[in-house]
C-alpha cells in the first residue's frame, strides 16, 4: 500500500486520476484505499472504549471492512463531488461513517432490541416528578408524556427507543431493516407532532 | 439532577430549528467542517440543527472535526 500522502498533494489530482484510465489510474486506487484506511483506523482508535473486548486482528479486519466499503462508496460516489471541501475530507467521511456503523452494530451484536415502552417511558414520569425539577418542565413533561401516547406506534416505538433507551439509530435501522435516514425522519415526525401538540396547548416558547 | 434527566428534554423533542435530514447532512459534512474550522462558523443552521437532533450522525461530525483538525 502507498504511502498517504499530504493532503494538497491528493486534492490536486486525485479525483481525475481515479475518474481516468491513465497511467496514474493504479497509483490513485492505491491512494485512495491509503486515505480511508487511515480514517477507518482512526474511527476506531477514537471508540477504543467500546472496542475494548475485540482482539487487535479483529480490530484490524473491521478498519479493513470499512475501508473496503467506503472505497466502493466513494467510487461510485465520485461524481458527486463538486469540490465544496479538499477531496480527502470528503472521502474520510466515508470511511468514518462506515467505520462508527460498524462499532455500533458490533457493540450491540449479542444484545436484543426489545422495546419497553412503559419501562422506559417511566424515566419521563420520575422525571417530571423529580422534587428538583423546575415546576414548568415538569408540566411539560407530563404533556409530553400524555403526546407520547397519541403517537403512532411505529413513531412510539422509534421515539423511546432512540431518545430513552439509547439503541443506536444504525442497530435500529439494521434490526428493523431500514435506513437511518428513515428512521430519524419517523423520530422527526413524532417530534414535531409532539411540538405542535405542546404549542396548541398553549406550551411554549420550546426548548 | 442528572446529567440524563438534564438533557431529557432536548432528546425527546428535537432541535426547535428547521433540520436537514441524515441523508442531507452526509452530502454536507466535508463542507461544513472545513467551514467551522476556517471561520468557526459553518453558518448552516438546518445542519447544525440535525446535528444537535441526531446523535448518530454529531458522531461522525465529531470524528471528521477531529481527522481533519489533526492533520493541521
Amino acid at each position: 500500500m502507498s504511502p498517504v500522502r499530504s493532503t494538497a498533494a491528493h486534492d490536486a489530482g486525485l479525483p481525475a486520476a481515479l475518474r481516468g484510465d491513465g497511467p496514474g489510474h493504479e497509483s490513485a486506487v492505491r491512494e485512495l484505499h491509503a486515505l480511508l484506511l487511515k480514517a477507518a483506523r482512526f474511527e476506531l482508535g477514537r471508540r477504543s472504549a467500546q472496542l475494548a473486548h475485540v482482539r487487535g486482528d479483529e480490530l484490524d479486519d473491521l478498519a479493513l471492512q470499512a475501508a473496503d466499503d467506503a472505497f466502493v462508496a466513494v467510487l461510485a460516489k465520485l461524481d458527486d463531488f463538486r469540490g465544496d471541501s479538499r477531496f480527502s475530507t470528503w472521502a474520510y467521511k466515508f470511511a468514518l461513517y462506515e467505520a462508527a456503523v460498524r462499532v455500533r452494530r458490533r457493540a450491540w451484536q449479542h444484545r436484543e432490541v426489545l422495546i419497553d415502552n412503559e419501562r422506559w417511558l417511566a424515566v419521563v414520569d420520575a422525571a417530571a416528578t423529580d422534587p428538583q425539577r423546575r415546576l414548568d418542565e415538569a408540566e411539560l413533561l407530563r404533556a409530553i408524556r400524555a403526546g407520547i401516547e397519541r403517537l403512532t406506534p411505529h413513531q412510539r416505538d422509534t421515539l423511546v427507543a432512540l431518545t430513552l433507551q439509547g439503541v443506536p439509530i444504525d442497530v435500529l435501522a439494521e434490526r428493523r431493516g431500514t435506513t437511518r435516514g428513515a428512521l430519524y425522519k419517523t423520530l422527526h415526525d413524532a417530534r414535531r407532532r409532539l411540538r405542535s401538540e405542546l404549542a396548541a396547548d398553549g406550551y411554549g416558547p420550546l426548548p | 439532577m442528572t446529567r440524563e434527566r438534564d438533557d431529557l428534554l432536548p432528546r425527546l423533542l428535537g432541535p426547535a430549528a428547521a433540520e436537514v435530514s441524515c441523508d442531507e447532512c452526509f452530502d454536507r459534512l466535508d463542507a461544513y467542517v472545513e467551514a467551522e474550522l476556517r471561520t468557526g462558523d459553518a453558518a448552516m443552521p438546518a445542519l447544525t440543527a440535525h446535528l444537535r437532533g441526531c446523535p448518530a450522525c454529531a458522531e461522525d461530525h465529531a470524528s471528521l472535526l477531529a481527522l481533519v483538525r489533526s492533520e493541521g
